[in-house]
C-alpha cells in the first residue's frame, strides 16, 4: 500500500505532529510525503531524510503558502489517484484539510486514530475519549487523521527519500489569508514539550495566571497550558487550551494546578507518563487520575515550588 | 441574505456516557439528549448575524430521528425562521451528512452555512469540511470571530494563536468555543416556536445514500488510570518529581 503523509512545516521546520503521523502511515506501507508552501525546497530536503520516507511529493507554490484548505485539498486529492491512504496529523491544519481531501475523494474519513489494527482498521476515541471505537473502512481509500500523541515520532534521520516536483491547480481564488496573529513564546510547544504546567480557574485572574505560573514554567523549561475554564475566562490564550476540544497532550510531566479535572480536560492529557495536582478540594476528580497530589492552597504551594525547585 | 445551520441531537454535554456491556455502542437508552453545544454557538451566531440586518433568514436543518425535532423546535426557539428535519433512525456518517445538507443547499440557495466544528458523541471534526467540499466553497473552520459583508471574514482558532481568512461567498463557517455565548430561549419564545414551520423529508427525498462506510466492531472502555499518591509537603512532592527522572 502507498500512503501520502501531509507533511505540517512552519517557518522552514517540519514539525513533531509531522513524525508521529509517519509512523502511523508506516504501519499502513510504503509512506509517501507532500511537502506544500512556498520556497520549501529545504522542507522537502529535511523530509526526505525522515526515517522511511520514499518519494517526496513537492508543491512549491504561493498558493500553498498558508496552507489554505480550498487551495491544498484539491493537490492531495489529484495525489491520492497514485496512494492508497491519505494521513494527517490531528492538529488544526490536519483537521481543516484532511476531511476536505475526504469529500473529493468520496472516502468516510477516520478521524483522530489511536491505532492501525490492520490495513482497514482502526481505533478511535469517542466521547471525549471516554470510549474507544475500533472501526472497520469498507472505502477503497482511507483518509486518516492521527493521534500523534498515540505514535511514536518517526527518526529525523537516516531516510532517503526521493524529491519529486508536482504542479497543482494553484489558487482557487475561493479564500486568501489575511492575517496570523501567533501566540509569541520562548518556551517549548505544548503538544512537544516534556514537561507541562497547567492552570485552571482557581488562578483567579489573567495576573495571577502568568505572574505564578510563568516564573515556575520557566524554572522547569515546561510548556504553560490551562484548562478550558481558565481560557474562557481570559487567564490564558485559547492555544494554550488542554482538552477534548483543546490540544492533545501526553507529556512526561503534567503539573495541573488549580484544575478541577472536567471529563473534557482529561481527554487531553490523560496520557501523560506522570500526572501531578495541585487543588485547595481533596474531593476534585484530577485527584483520581494523578500520580501524585497535593492537597493545599496554590496561591502558598506554587511560590514555595517555584523557589524550591 | 438566507442562512443555515445545522444541528445535531446528542448526549447531553454533562452525562457521562457509558459503554455497553456487550461493546456495541455508548448506552444512550433514557440518557439526557440536547442540541450538540458546538451547533448552539452556531445558531446563536446565524441569530446575531440577523440581528445585524446581515441575515434575512435562518433555516435550521437536523438529520436525525423523529425526536431530532426538539432540537429543531430548540433552535427555533432561539430565533430560527423554519426547520428542515430529514428524518432516519439510522446513524448517519458526517460524509452522507455532508451530501444531504449539500442538497438541502442547492435548494435553499443560502449565502451562508454555519455548523459546530464537531458533535460531542463521534468527535468526528468533519461534516463541515466535507459540505464545503462538496459545494466548491471555501470554509472558515473553528471559527472564533465572524464579519459577513459581501464576504466573509473568520478568525480561526488554530494551535499556533489566531488565524483570519476571508472568504468568498457562499461559504461554511464551523464553530469554536469562544465564538459566542448562545442564549437561552424564553418561554414566551419556546410558545412561539412551536408555530414556525418544521418540514419533515428523508434521505431518499435528496437522493443520497446513507449506507455507512465504517462499521463499528466494537465499542470498549478506555484504559483507566489508577490514582496514585498524595504527598503532605512541598518538599515531599519535590522529591517525587525528581524519582520521574523529568525533573532535574
Amino acid at each position: 500500500m502507498n500512503t501520502l503523509v501531509l507533511v505540517e512545516h512552519e517557518g522552514g521546520q517540519i514539525k513533531d505532529a509531522t513524525l508521529s503521523t509517519v509512523t502511523a502511515a508506516a504501519k499502513l506501507g510504503e509512506v509517501h510525503l507532500l511537502v506544500a508552501g512556498s520556497n520549501v525546497g529545504s522542507v522537502a530536503e529535511q523530509a526526505a531524510k525522515i526515517a522511511g520516507a520514499g518519494k517526496v511529493h513537492v508543491a512549491d507554490d504561493a498558493a500553498y503558502e498558508h496552507g489554505l484548505a480550498e487551495n491544498l485539498a484539491p493537490l492531495a486529492a489529484k495525489l491520492m489517484e497514485g496512494h492508497d491512504a491519505f494521513l494527517a496529523p490531528a492538529t488544526t491544519t490536519g483537521k481543516n484539510i484532511a476531511p476536505r481531501v475526504a469529500a473529493l475523494l468520496d472516502v468516510m474519513q477516520v478521524s483522530d486514530i489511536l491505532s492501525v489494527e490492520d490495513d482497514n482498521t482502526f481505533t478511535r476515541p469517542i466521547y471525549a475519549g471516554n470510549a474507544i471505537a475500533t472501526v472497520r473502512s469498507s472505502d477503497a481509500k482511507k483518509v486518516l487523521t492521527v493521534r500523534t500523541t498515540a505514535f511514536e515520532k518517526a527518526s529525523r534521520e537516516g531516510g532517503s527519500g526521493t524529491v519529486e516536483q508536482v504542479g497543482g491547480s494553484g489558487d482557487s481564488g475561493l479564500s486568501s489569508f489575511v492575517g496570523m496573529d501567533a501566540a509569541k513564546s520562548d518556551r517549548p510547544e505544548l503538544t512537544s514539550a516534556n514537561i507541562i504546567v497547567s492552570g485552571g480557574r482557581a488562578f483567579g485572574s489573567n495576573e495571577q495566571f502568568h505572574a505564578l505560573l510563568d516564573p515556575l514554567a520557566d524554572k522547569l523549561g515546561a510548556a504553560v497550558g490551562a484548562s478550558r475554564a481558565a481560557v474562557d475566562a481570559g487567564y490564558a490564550p485559547n492555544d494554550y487550551q488542554v482538552g477534548q476540544t483543546g490540544k492533545i497532550v501526553a507529556p512526561g510531566v503534567y503539573i495541573a494546578i488549580g484544575i478541577s479535572g472536567a471529563i473534557q480536560h482529561l481527554a487531553g492529557m490523560k496520557d501523560s507518563k506522570t500526572i501531578v495536582a495541585i487543588n485547595k478540594d481533596e474531593e476534585a476528580p484530577i485527584f483520581q487520575v494523578a500520580d501524585i497530589g497535593l492537597v493545599g492552597d496554590l496561591f502558598k504551594i506554587v511560590p514555595e515550588l517555584t523557589e524550591k525547585l | 441574505m438566507k442562512l443555515l445551520v445545522a444541528v445535531k441531537r446528542v448526549i447531553d454535554y454533562n452525562v457521562k456516557p457509558r459503554v455497553k456491556m456487550d461493546g456495541t455502542g455508548v448506552d444512550l437508552a433514557n440518557v439526557k439528549m440536547s442540541m450538540n453545544p458546538f451547533d448552539e454557538i452556531a445558531v446563536e451566531e446565524a441569530i446575531r448575524l440577523k440581528e445585524k440586518g446581515v441575515a434575512t433568514e435562518i433555516v435550521a436543518v437536523s438529520i436525525g430521528p423523529a425526536k431530532a425535532q426538539e432540537t429543531l423546535r430548540t433552535a427555533l426557539a432561539m430565533g430560527a425562521d423554519r426547520a428542515i428535519l430529514v428524518q432516519t433512525d439510522e446513524e448517519v456518517e458526517p460524509l452522507a451528512v455532508a451530501k444531504i445538507l449539500a442538497k438541502v443547499a442547492e435548494e435553499e440557495q443560502p449565502q451562508l452555512i454555519v455548523l459546530g466544528k464537531q458533535a460531542i458523541d463521534d468527535d468526528n471534526n468533519a461534516t463541515g469540511q466535507m459540505l464545503a467540499a462538496l459545494l466548491g466553497w471555501p470554509q472558515g473552520t473553528f471559527a472564533s470571530k465572524v464579519d459577513v459583508s459581501d464576504s466573509a471574514t473568520v478568525t480561526r482558532e488554530v494551535d499556533g494563536g489566531l488565524e483570519t481568512v476571508k472568504l468568498k461567498l457562499p461559504a461554511v463557517v464551523t464553530t469554536d468555543l469562544r465564538l459566542n455565548e448562545p442564549r437561552y430561549a424564553s418561554l414566551p419564545n419556546i410558545m412561539k416556536a412551536k408555530s414556525k414551520p418544521l418540514a419533515i423529508k428523508s434521505p431518499g427525498d435528496f437522493g443520497v445514500d446513507t449506507a455507512r462506510r465504517l462499521e463499528t466492531v466494537k465499542v470498549t472502555e478506555p484504559p483507566k488510570r489508577q490514582a496514585g499518591i498524595k504527598v503532605g509537603s512541598v518538599d515531599e512532592l519535590i522529591d517525587k518529581l525528581r524519582e520521574t527522572g523529568v525533573v532535574g
